[in-house]
């Protein structure tokens, strides 16, 4: 058997499934940063399929540059999340609620 | 010569806002000053204006600004100066400028000092604007801005409820006749597509009969409304309840005149339907005998002498309606100085006698107010139209044009009233200045005004005796617009019976009144025959009129506002708008519960979000995708 498009795709639905239980269970910032990266990688998988596909390079590029943005994000949120971590000795969601409305 | 006439305009709103300024200040007597200086440089620069036209200068025409362009409309702040309103310019500033000095003698002890002369002004102003304009626009302004004026000025004295009360009934009632007199002038620019006063009646001959005839009629209801003609006519009467300068200037001299002004100055409409003039004399003489049959019985002064204003635009009215109109503008003129007079006389009485105004409660003044007594007495003699003063060359060629044109029934009408206002006029002076002091037993000491202040009336002293000799000039100045022709009486015999018997008439009025009057010595207590007789109840009450308007339409009318108010406004109009407040208000107050401020939480609700949209366009893709099928399946289910 031939691994085609749908396997890739498939595969990425898993991935960004996994990622948004993630989100939505994890109660710790760390591994709620490994939840969004898993959901990024989960798209990058479909991109980079997807333009394979149609052999067009649009969506590696798109990759790359979803990449690099995950990259930055990940060191501006753990300098946060230090930061957070140093005033509060700890990084649990359910005690991060200083913006209730 | 435009400066003259910006000048003319001007004055008065420097003089207004210049007063403005102190308004919430005590009393300063220069903001009076001040404002008289300015009013009387009005004066000059309107006099200036007229000695042009006297000599024969082409009338002056301004446009100062464009107001409105649009589409097709165009209306600009345009002035003219011509032998119509150069006359009504005089008569407003000359006028205006006496009751501006004659108001710093009248006001002196009045809190609101600064205030009053501020509102004076800009009621000037307002006048200049409705006299001058070009077109009807500007004259809507005009008249506009005088209701206002009028409004603050009757309610001047705010904390008497009655004055409050009668300005409003002033103002709601103008606005009625408003209506008409907007809907008039749509009327005109709908047919003329112009409101251009010349541009619109060299239009007017090419339309039909009907719409003139609607046009003239929606006109004059305007009129009706500013000069108080019946059945617009109960403001004018509690209108009193203002200052005396008040009444003499703007509910007797000049704004009350402006329905007047208006039907003048729209005089080629006008001719051009005989029978809506026709119906403006009618209802004239029918308000010149009404307005005197009401003044004949009446115990308040001031009204008494605002139903002889009412009753003296019946007649120039009646001369208007009859094509008159150079004799209705002379009666205007002539009218203002005499009655501005009256009142101002008036209102020394009223000072002296500590603000009385009961003739029956006075009595032998003469001694003490020598002047007011002399002035008020030839102010009266004036108005009932006795040779040599202004009153008999005005008013008594409205009769004589009344008798030309055939009319003998407003002929007779005016003739009549002629007679009773020479009995109230004088029934009020023998009241006032002659016979037994009555006043001495409600412990007043009466006194005579400032001296300044009689001084400032004696230019109207000399014009209301005087006025007569202008007749000609006048003549000579208006012919020239007001398609005017003399009105002669085919023979001399007829003419010479007419002017001696009127005289005659008017003169045993005058002595009928004297002898009944001027040796009164009791205050009456209702309890006379005469007092309880059905004519003077009918009149003393007025007609029951105002009691008609108050039981038959104020009432009604709150009544269904109450009712509008709490059925309609409450229970379906607010319950409406309360509901959806109310919806947003709980969704919201259900929906923050969601901003809990927990990071997880919120994730949550954004993937819910998320599947949501997903959902969503997952649905309207296939929907689109299947449309055809859709549709074809509907239409078997009979959609």
């Amino acid at each position: 058997m031939e691994i085609g498009l749908n396997h890739y795709l498939v595969l990425s639905t898993i991935l960004f499934a996994i990622g948004l239980v993630g989100v939505m269970r994890r109660k710790n910032l760390l591994l709620l940063f490994f939840a969004t990266e898993i959901l990024l990688n989960a798209v990058n998988i479909a991109f980079a399929a997807i333009s394979h596909y149609y052999g067009d390079l649009t969506g590696q590029m798109f990759a790359f540059f979803v990449i690099a943005i995950a990259a930055s994000e990940v060191a501006v949120g753990l300098g946060l999340l230090i930061v957070w971590y140093k005033r509060h000795s700890s990084i649990d969601l359910d005690a991060l609620t200083t913006m209730k409305g | 010569m435009e400066k003259y006439l910006y000048i003319a305009l001007f004055a008065p709103l420097v003089s207004s806002l210049f007063s403005a300024l102190f308004t919430a200040t005590p009393k300063k007597l220069f903001t009076g000053i001040i404002a008289s200086v300015l009013i009387f440089t009005s004066f000059v620069a309107s006099t200036i204006l007229l000695l042009h036209i006297l000599k024969g200068g082409e009338p002056i025409h301004v446009t100062l600004m464009t107001w409105m362009a649009t589409g097709d409309l165009y209306i600009p702040f345009g002035f003219v100066v011509d032998q119509i309103s150069v006359t009504m310019m005089m008569v407003v500033t000359l006028v205006s400028t006496i009751v501006h000095i004659y108001s710093i003698g009248y006001m002196d002890h009045d809190k609101g000092f600064n205030r009053f002369f501020a509102w004076l002004s800009a009621f000037v102003f307002s006048m200049m604007i409705l006299v001058m304009s070009d077109n009807y626009a500007g004259l809507f302004i005009g008249w506009e801005g005088v209701g206002l004026c009028s409004w603050g000025l009757i309610g001047f004295w705010y904390h008497k409820e009655i004055a409050t009360w009668a300005s409003n009934e002033a103002f709601i009632m103008n606005r009625i006749a408003d209506l008409g007199m907007l809907i008039g002038i749509f009327l005109v620019y709908w047919n003329t597509g112009t409101l251009q006063y010349d541009e619109a009646f060299a239009l007017m001959p090419s339309l039909d009969s009907a719409t003139l005839t609607w046009i003239g009629i929606f006109l004059f209801i305007g009129a009706m409304g500013k000069s108080a003609q019946f059945p617009l006519h109960t403001w004018l009467a509690d209108a009193m309840e203002g200052p005396t300068p008040v009444s003499a200037l703007i509910h007797a001299a000049t704004m009350v005149t402006a329905g007047v002004y208006l039907v003048v100055r729209s005089n080629e409409l006008y001719s051009l339907i005989p029978n809506v003039g026709l119906f403006i004399a009618s209802l004239g003489a029918f308000v010149a005998l009404f307005a005197a049959s009401m003044a004949l019985v009446n115990r308040d002064m001031k009204r008494i002498i605002a139903y002889s204003t009412l009753s003296q635009l019946g007649y120039m009215f009646a001369a208007a309606g009859l094509g008159a109109y150079w004799v209705a503008l002379f009666h205007l003129m002539a009218h203002a100085f005499f009655k501005a007079l009256l009142f101002l006389g008036a209102g020394n009485v009223m000072h002296a006698m500590h603000d009385e105004l009961d003739p029956f409660k006075m009595g032998g003044l003469k001694k003490v107010m020598k002047w007011t007594w002399i002035m008020m007495t030839i102010a009266s003699l004036a108005l009932a139209g006795i040779f040599p003063f202004a009153g008999f060359f005005s008013k008594d060629t409205i009769l004589e044009a009344a008798f030309a044109e055939h009319h003998f029934v407003i002929y007779g009408v005016l003739l009549f009233t002629a007679g009773l206002t020479a009995f109230y006029s004088f029934r009020l002076v023998a009241l006032i200045f002659h016979g037994e002091e009555r006043y001495k037993i409600f412990g007043i000491h009466p006194h005579e005004a400032y001296r300044f202040m009689l001084i400032a009336m004696s230019p109207l002293l000399i014009l209301a005796m005087i006025a007569g000799v202008f007749q000609e000039p006048f003549f000579a100045m208006v012919e020239e617009i007001l398609s005017a022709h003399e009105y002669h009486i085919h023979s001399h015999t007829t003419l010479w019976i007419m002017l001696v018997g009127t005289q005659l008439f008017v003169a045993l009025a005058i002595l009928y009144a004297y002898k009944k009057y001027a040796t009164w010595s009791s205050v009456p207590d209702g309890t006379s025959p005469i007092e309880n007789s059905f004519f003077y109840k009918l009149l003393f009450n007025q007609y029951y009129i105002p009691y008609f308007y108050e039981t038959y339409i104020v009432k009604p009318y709150r009544e269904a506002s109450e009712l509008f108010w709490t059925k309609v406004d409450l229970k379906i109009v607010d319950a409406t708008v309360d509901g959806i407040a109310g919806i947003v208000y709980g969704t919201g107050e259900k929906t923050r519960q969601m901003q809990s401020g927990n990071l997880s939480t919120m994730l949550k609700w954004m993937v819910a979000g998320l599947v949501g949209l997903l959902f969503l366009a997952v649905a309207f893709g296939l929907a689109a995708r299947y449309s055809d099928e859709i549709i074809v399946f509907l239409s078997a289910l009979g959609v």
